[in-house]
């Protein structure tokens, strides 16, 4: 699971995808997981980070970044 | 260290240039209380889902609206349409208010008659009057309105047979350049059915005329269609005069005033977009005041006005029972309400509120109800803050036609609360409960011991 090499990410959430033309914005918590993805992160290492940082129930945010991973590939940002 | 406010990931692809037609910033601000009451409090001790209603805008709908009218025309009334909702504390208010009533069924009318209505003040509307119905009509001096010749012949045989002399009116049905034209109730008037139908009463040995009536449709949002109305009704009454030496004592135009709902399918809010009270009752007065009828046989002009005096008294409050995707990407809410307490909801994109403050990020979802079943749709699509499970909404104008044609369909109907003046809170229906709704089953005899 890989972000697409060429996508263009800000802090702020804006996300761009010249291949596509498409952009996207994100919510911080999203940001940041696309980001941790770009360092090819494994998704259980996003998890431990986001759940140290953030007040979340894990297994609830596995649901809700595997719903999210299916969003990005949805869109062509992940491979 | 304190760990952070959690909110779920997201991502929106970001359309440039083309308006977001849904989610106006405004919409996803919270809505804490009804009129002073913590919405939090409403769901904690009434349960979720629950209807709430302001008798405090009930009475600002209902003084405004008659304000607005006898500012206009000398002689105005108005007479609560029962079926817009019926719950006994709504039509008591009402009629403290100085309202009539508006019935179209043998059932409304007992109903009427129970909330203290003296006989002669309701109105009975519809094409469903048994003899049974016509008769104690009558016999209360009630204003029956005749709906079909059947209706017509039953109520001069019945005033034949019983000796009595019931006071009458016809609904008229007509072209206003509303499509589609409610031709099936009441008698048309550019065929010439109608003037035949007051002919026959006028006739008649037994039957008082007293009456024109005829309401147009619902949810109108042209004031010129009233115009038509009012003159049609004016030209029978004219006539009636001329011919008969005869004046009705009162033109009834029904109701069909919108409510500031968005209809499915407008591109702007009802809001901006409704015509005002004001211009119905310019429209409706300025016809009869310029008819030319004198000073002192002007006609009494009584109004039916359902919606437009309850839908925003009206809110109904939920819980989010769970967000999905669906396959095709879009986000679902399940909510703890659907098409079974809002059947509103098939008509209007009701505006739906958070209850609590959520963060700013806002995304696009479909909401649904809980109902097995496909049509139970609340929003098609709606542009909330991210909302989670046990989060509450407040979904606003829904006084009207919910709490009638409600279905207790797999589930059970909730609390309705009233919040008064003074902004305490009275359940002025309760929810039901499993031996509320089996209360009128029967099981035979040979079915009570089932072999499980
Ligand atoms: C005879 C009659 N009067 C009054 C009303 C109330 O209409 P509204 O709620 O559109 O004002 C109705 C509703 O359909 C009606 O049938």
């Amino acid at each position: 699971m890989r972000v697409r090499k060429n996508i263009a990410t800000s802090d702020e959430g804006f996300i761009f995808n010249p291949t596509t033309g498409d952009s996207f914005s994100a919510n911080t918590i999203g940001a940041e997981i696309i980001n941790l993805l770009k360092k090819d992160l494994a998704l259980k290492e996003v998890a431990d980070i986001i759940c140290d940082k953030y007040d979340v129930d894990r297994s609830l945010f596995e649901r809700d970044l595997e719903d999210f991973t299916l969003q990005l590939k949805d869109y062509s940002i992940l491979e | 260290m304190e760990k952070q406010r959690y909110e779920r990931p997201i991502i929106v692809k970001m359309n440039t240039g083309l308006m977001n037609k849904f989610g106006t910033k405004s919409e996803n601000e919270p809505v804490t209380n009804i009129e002073s009451v913590p919405v939090k409090s409403l769901l904690k001790n009434y349960g979720s889902p629950l209807f709430v209603i302001s008798e405090k805008q009930i009475r600002r709908n209902y003084q405004n609206a008659v304000r607005i009218f006898k500012t206009r025309y000398p002689k105005v009334q108005f007479a609560w349409s029962y079926k817009t909702n019926y719950m006994n504390a709504v039509c008591r208010i009402f009629h403290q208010e100085g309202s009539w009533a508006e019935v179209v069924s043998g059932f409304e009318y007992d109903k009427a008659l129970y909330n203290g209505v003296s006989g002669n003040k309701i109105i009975f509307n519809g094409p469903d009057k048994s003899d049974e119905d016509l008769i104690k009509a009558a016999k209360n001096n009630s204003l029956i309105h005749i709906d079909h010749y059947d209706e017509l012949y039953s109520l001069i045989r019945l005033s034949e047979e019983y000796k009595l002399k019931p006071r009458v009116a016809i609904r008229v049905n007509m072209d206003t350049g509303i499509y589609p034209k409610w031709d099936r109730f009441g008698f048309n008037f550019e065929n010439g059915q109608a003037w035949n139908a007051l002919t026959r009463i006028i006739n008649s040995e037994n039957l008082e005329l007293v009456g024109i009536h005829c309401h147009i449709g619902t949810f109108m949002l042209s004031p010129g269609a009233y115009t038509i109305a009012a003159r049609n009704l004016c030209e029978l009454a004219w006539s009636l005069k001329e011919r008969f030496g005869k004046m009705v004592q009162y033109i009834d135009l029904g109701g069909g005033f919108p409510s500031t709902n968005t209809l499915k399918g407008a591109y702007l809010p009802g809001i901006d977009t409704v015509p005002s009270l004001d211009q119905f009752a310019d429209a409706i007065t300025d016809v009869i005041l310029g008819y030319g009828f004198r000073q002192e046989e002007l006609p009494l002009l009584i109004l039916e006005t359902g919606r437009a005096l309850i839908d925003d008294a009206g809110y109904i409050l939920g819980t989010v029972l769970a967000t999905k995707r669906l396959s095709d990407g879009r986000r679902a809410t399940i909510m703890d309400f659907g098409l079974n307490s809002l059947f509103t909801s098939l008509w209007y994109e009701h505006k739906i509120s958070p209850a609590q403050k959520l963060g700013n990020q806002t995304e696009e979802m479909v909401m649904f109800g809980p109902l097995c079943m496909n049509i139970d749709i609340v929003r098609e699509s709606i542009t909330m803050p991210m909302l989670q499970k046990g989060d509450q909404v407040v979904v606003h104008k829904v006084g009207a036609y919910n709490m009638t044609q409600w279905m207790q369909f797999i589930t059970l109907r909730p609390n309705i609360v009233l919040i008064d003046n003074e902004n305490n809170t009275h359940i002025i229906r309760k929810a039901e409960n499993l031996g509320y709704i089996q209360q009128l089953e029967e099981v035979p005899e040979h079915l009570k011991k089932p072999k499980v």
